[in-house]
This record gives structure tokens, sequence and C-alpha cells, in this order.
């Protein structure tokens, strides 16, 4: 099965809240897409919990919900984790060997673009260009940037975060 | 009306028409492959592409509209280039086993690549990763052969109400697949096959069982029995190039011989023991003050739907098994006890029109015993006939052996949608009226291919209210009626398959169905109806072998060794299961 296999943590008080703004859109034709950005909002990504309370609400069918949820790429599977890591391979980055770096991220954080560790520390995201080409290849971790970065310093940089908790 | 000219010829139609429909009528046929007529009308294949003066692109004929003035052309080397070049990259990733594909032969891609002289590795790019789920126990989809059509989706959600299946992702990672990916078998699938009849491909297929026939006919420990269901007979001359409407149950005894089952019954017989069963529930249901309305149980998509949608009226189901899993406890345990065969040497096949009936063959056991070893399909009997070099249509006619081959005109008509219910009506009301001259023989309301149907009868003085549903996307809205406590009614036959069991999901695959569907329905439905009405005996309880076997073996109808044999209990499902 796809999407995260990270334990729901949905609060009693966020199912609530969906469920009454759900209520509100159930009748305005199209609500489909408001309603799932709403919850990606509220939950930070679209869980199958959350998938299955706006499919029951909205009386679609799951498999209309997951469609949408991956036929657009602004709806999630997975969480971001406390760290936001976006690695850059626009054009300028991917030619001073920004794979290398998106490489190792996957290889010390056992995750792929899109997907988030375990402990919920990090997300990774792969990313296009984030404007600042001149300091290629880029890493971002939430609003720190790291230029010209290579392989090698990927692991130090992690350590610091994790270090932080 | 509009006019308009198709290849210069003038056209007129009513408005509202496609231009699809407008060349038709004129007996020009643009191809189709994704198009399914009031079911899935997207336009997503393009090849049903033609030219209209004064536009820049093509158009899809399928959905667009017939507009006063237009000229459109069908078949010009732009058009036909297109639509070679749309199949040639529909092919670009397609698993190209045709020769040992199940489809060979009866392909739609196949006979279009064929038409436009198709080159099926001109574009021989990226392939896509497949999806190939076996997860169930009746169907296979093999993502390698799909072409994105999405007419199973369309059938699944709209006529079905089910929805299990949609297009995930998008652009070439695009695939038709459960949601999150799931496993079909842990999703509300009810395994009714409608999507493998309207597939043009072989990417959707019954999970084959034949294997395992040809090893039990081999085995010379074991001793093999066969029962086919009444729409069997309604559709399989259809694969021998026999007419629609066909009856071919002699033929069927004949060839079920020569495949060397040791002996060849009828489900028609255990269909009138599920009539016995089920009209003395529905009549103690009446006197007694139990649950109503009672629904049927015969289908095993019902089942399931019922199971993991409305459990809270499980209560109003009939207890009793299916024809199917009855016919398999009274061979184990009746028949192999007048023949002294053990019922651990006894295997039990029955070939079905249904694919569920696959999932259905282990639903029950009796003393240990699975009620049903192995179901095959109307489709795989046929090819079970072809590989063994029987020429159904050579063959002469012969009689089912007895005692489980005789059987009344009531148990025939079960496979039409209100079979069941005018079934169980020629036996309930003959118990609840107490002038049994008075009863009824035949209850035509019931029939016939609306969705749903109702009638009301006065037995005895009181008033009876049924209602028969076919294609489950018709059944929620009364099953909201029943959980709201707003239905009046008494008894409702409920059959998965839009037309019943003469339209399920292992029957027959005609690229034809997609725009005759009701006229197929209704030629299959004759045939039961005809042979019901020429014969004899034509109410359950009438059948004299039936009656033997209740007063030598069972006892009374609802009894405690009915209930043992003939009766099983329902329990409620998750809907999905996550893993």
């Amino acid at each position: 099965m796809k999407g995260s296999t990270l334990p729901f943590d949905g609060t009693p008080e966020q199912e609530t809240k969906l469920r009454q703004k759900l209520n509100e859109l159930k009748s305005t034709p199209g609500a489909l897409m408001p309603a799932m950005q709403y919850a990606q909002e509220l939950y930070g990504y679209l869980p199958y919990e959350v998938q299955c309370i706006i499919a029951e609400e909205l009386d679609v069918t799951l498999s209309e919900v997951y469609g949408v949820a991956t036929f657009y790429s602004q709806f999630s599977l997975y969480p971001k984790g406390k760290y936001k890591i976006g690695i850059c391979l626009g054009t300028a980055c991917y030619v001073n060997g920004s794979q290398n770096v998106y490489d190792k991220l996957q290889q010390l954080l056992g995750i792929t673009s899109g997907e988030c560790t375990d402990d919920r520390l990090f997300s990774l995201d792969a990313t296009r260009c984030v404007g600042c080409c001149g300091m290629a290849p880029v890493m971002t971790v939430n609003d720190d940037v790291y230029g010209r970065i290579k392989p090698e310093d990927v692991e130090a940089i992690l350590a610091k975060y994790r270090e932080r908790g | 009306m509009i006019s308009l000219k198709i290849n210069n010829i003038p056209v007129y139609v009513e408005e509202g028409t496609t231009l699809l429909e407008a060349a038709r009528s004129i007996g020009i046929k643009v191809p189709t492959l994704c198009h399914l007529k009031g079911i899935s009308e997207l336009g997503a294949c393009r090849v049903c592409v033609v030219e209209v003066k004064g536009m820049n692109s093509l158009v899809a004929a399928c959905e667009y509209p017939a507009r006063e003035g237009m000229e459109v052309f069908t078949n010009t080397p732009r058009v036909l280039n297109s639509r070679k070049t749309t199949i040639e990259l529909i092919l670009s990733d397609h698993r190209k086993d045709c020769l040992s594909c199940e489809r060979n032969t009866n392909c739609e891609l196949q006979r279009l690549s064929h038409k436009y002289d198709c080159d099926s590795h001109r574009f021989a790019g990226a392939q896509r990763e497949f999806v190939y789920d076996d997860s169930t126990d009746y169907l296979i989809r093999d993502n390698s052969k799909c072409i994105l059509c999405r007419r199973c989706i369309a059938v699944c959600k709209r006529q079905q109400g089910v929805g299990v299946i949609g297009a995930n992702e998008r652009g070439f990672a695009t695939h038709v697949a459960c949601p999150f990916d799931m496993e079909l078998a842990h999703t509300p699938c009810v395994g009714c096959g409608q999507c493998i009849n309207v597939c043009p491909t072989g990417a959707l297929q019954e999970k084959e069982e034949i294997t395992r026939v040809q090893e039990a006919l081999a085995n010379p420990g074991k001793y093999v029995v066969v029962g086919y269901a009444p729409s069997v007979r309604a559709a399989l001359a259809e694969t021998f190039d026999m007419p629609v409407g066909t009856n071919c149950q002699g033929r069927i005894n004949t060839a079920l011989r020569y495949l060397g089952f040791d002996k060849v019954f009828d489900v028609n017989c255990s269909a009138d023991f599920t009539i016995m069963e089920e009209a003395h529930e529905l009549v103690s249901r009446i006197r007694n003050g139990g649950t109503l309305p009672m629904f049927t149980s015969c289908c095993p998509g019902w089942i399931n739907h019922i199971q993991k949608n409305f459990p809270e009226l499980l209560p109003n189901l009939s207890s009793c098994k299916s024809p199917q899993q009855m016919f398999g406890a009274l061979i184990k345990h009746v028949f192999g006890k007048i023949e002294g065969i053990d019922p651990r040497d006894l295997f039990v096949v029955t070939v079905m029109p249904c694919t569920a009936k696959k999932g259905e063959k282990h639903r029950t056991f009796t003393d240990g015993f699975a009620d049903v070893d192995a179901v095959i399909t109307t489709r795989e009997l046929s090819s079970l006939c072809k590989e063994n070099g029987i020429l159904l249509n050579e063959l002469p006619d012969s009689e089912p052996d007895r005692p489980f081959g005789e059987y009344s005109g009531a148990g025939m008509i079960f496979g039409a949608t209100g079979g069941v219910m005018e079934a169980a009506l020629r036996t309930a009301v003959t118990i609840l009226e107490p002038d049994a001259r008075l009863a009824p023989l035949e209850f035509t309301e019931v029939r016939g291919l609306n969705g749903v149907k109702s009638a009301g009868y006065t037995v005895d003085g009181k008033q009876i209210k049924v209602a028969v549903v076919n294609g489950l996307n018709n059944v929620n809205a009364i099953c909201e009626a029943v959980k709201r406590g707003e239905s009046d009614y008494q008894f409702i036959e409920v059959m998965t398959c839009p037309g019943g069991c003469v339209m399920g999901g292992g029957q027959p695959i005609r690229a034809t169905i997609v725009k005759h569907k009701a006229e197929i329905a209704a030629a299959r439905a004759n045939v039961l109806y005809a042979a019901d009405k020429s014969m004899y005996t034509r109410r359950s309880h009438n059948n004299a072998s039936l009656a033997k076997i209740y007063a030598d073996h069972i006892g009374e109808p609802c009894g405690e060794q009915a209930h043992k044999l003939l009766h099983t209990h329902y329990q409620a499902l998750p809907k999905y299961i996550k893993q």
C-alpha cells in the first residue's frame, strides 16, 4: 500500500474541524479540491484516515479522493518533518552535482523525495530552482540555505539539526 | 433537427447527437476503443477522431455534438494517420504476448491494430512499471495490457456503484488501481466481474481454475461431480458461433460427459432446494413477525456488498446458502451417502456465469468440508471444450444425471433478474394461500430489465409487496430506505449484475455488448423463460426428486438437518483493510 507508514496522529479536535468544514462544502459543486486543500492545511498531509473522512462526508469514493491526491503535486501523502530539506535539482545545481548530494541525503535518511523519516524529524523534497544559482548546488533546511554543498558535507549538517532535536 | 454533411453525404439528426452516432446513422462506423455508451463517454483514447471543416484540430467523434451546417470527414489521410499513430503509441508499452493472451482474436485493440495496419514496434520507448494484482480468488488485473480506457472504472462506479478502482497518479505514471494502490482483496470490491466484460484487452481476467479441474479429472482417486448454473446454457453457444439466445443445455450435458466428469448434474435442481428453504423462511418471517423485508441471498456479489456496506441489514438477509453452495453440500453429504462415497473423495465443480462465485466457493463448509472445490466460468468451460476438441455445435443432446439433475421451471429462471423472486413466489404463495388453486403460476410483473421493479399481491386477504433490484448501483437507495424503516416491502430480490446472472461477469465477452447490451440480456433471459414455459413441473415444491430427498435425508424445509446443510450466517466485514 502506498502512502505514509507512520502511525496516524490526528486529534479529535482536527477531525471535528474537518468534518465541520466538509459539511459546509458538501452542497457546493466541485467541493473535493477545496476540501482536500483544507485538510492538507489542517494535517500537513493527506493520510489514509483523512482521505476516508473526506470520501465519507462528501459521498464520493475513496478512489476519487486518492486519484485527485496523486494527480496534483500540491497534495502530499506524507507528512513534512520538523526540518524540511529541499535539494535543488534545477539545471545549475544539477550540472554542479546536486544529484550526488540528493543520493547521499536519500542514503543517510532512508527516504526519498516526498517522504518523511519515522521520527518525523526530516522530510526530503527534490525541488526545482530555488533562485540562487550562483551558490549551486543548493540545499535548504527550513529557512537555512546551504550553498556549494558537497556530498561529504551532508552528514555534519544533519547532525546539527539532530542535536537540536 | 440538425442538418450536416458527413463525407459530403447529407445527414439529419436530432440535437445532442454525437458525430459518432450521426455517422453510424448513415452506415459509417467510426472506430472506438474507450467509448461505452451511457457509462463512459470520456473521449480518452482519441481513436475516434474525425476532421471538421474549419477546425484546426481533430475532434473525438464519440463526444463531439453534431451542429447545424457542419462538414465532417471521417476518412481523410490526416484522420487515418492520426488513428494509426494513436494505436501505435498505445501499443508501444503494451505487453504484446498476443499469441498466448486469453483475449487473442477477441481483443478490440488487436482488431483495430490489424484494421489500421499498425506497426506494433514503431515506438519502442520507455516502459511503465506495471501493477499486477492477483490478490482475490476471482480476478486478475494485469496492467501491462491496460490501455487506460477507463471503462472498468466507469462500470465499477457508475453501473455498479462500487467504485473501488480509479486512475492513480498522472502523466506516464497514470495507472488504474485501487486507492493507495491497495490490493483488490482489501477493498469493498464485490467480485461481479463487470469490469472484465467491458475490458477491450486482456488486462482483466478471471482467475482461472481450469487447471485444478483438469487435475481432479485426471486423478483416479477423485469422484468428480459437476453442476452448471441456469445462465450457462443461455450463453455458452455464443462462443461456438451459434446465435445469441440459443439454449444448449442438452449439448452441455454431453460435453461435460465427454470431458470426463463422473456425474453431470444441474444447479437448477439446487435452485429448487434454495426456493424450498427461502420460501419457507419468508413464510415463517411473515407469520411469526420476523425481520422484514427479507433480502435474497443467492448472489455472492450482493452478499459481499451488504457485508461491507450495510452490516446493520444482515438480519434482513435470508440465511439460505446460494444454489451453488447448496449444490456442493447436497453432493458431498447426501449424494455421497446415497452412493457410499466419502466426501473426501468427492470433488465438486460448478460452472457459473459469475466471477464472484469463485470467491463464494470457500465461504461455507459443512462438517469440515468446503461445499464446492472449483468454480469455472462459462468462458472457462468454453476454453476447456475447445482445448479438448469438443465441438459443442455438433454434439447430440443428452439429459443430466439423477437425482440432482431433475428440476422445475422455477429453478430454470433463477438466472434472469426477477427469476428468484418469481420462483419463490410460486412456492410461497402456494403455502400462504389456503386454496392452492388460487395461487398464480406466473408473476410477470417482476420480469424485465428495469433496474428496480416492484409489485404487490394479495395473498390470503393480505397484501405482499415485493421489489426486484438488478445492477448494484440501484440497491443502495433501497438499503438506505430499509435502514430508515421506510420500506414497506416484505421481500426484495437483489442481483448484482444488470439483467441478472445471464449478464454475469463470467459470461462470454462480446465487443458488441457495448452497444447491444439490452438485446443480449433479453435474448439470454428469454432462453430461460422459454425453457420454463415448456416444462411440466414449474414449481420447485413439485420437483419429485427434491421431495424424495427431503423425505429420505433432510426432513422438513428449514428444519434441523436443512439448517445444517442448506443455511449459513453472514458477518459484517470492514470496507477497506489498511495494511
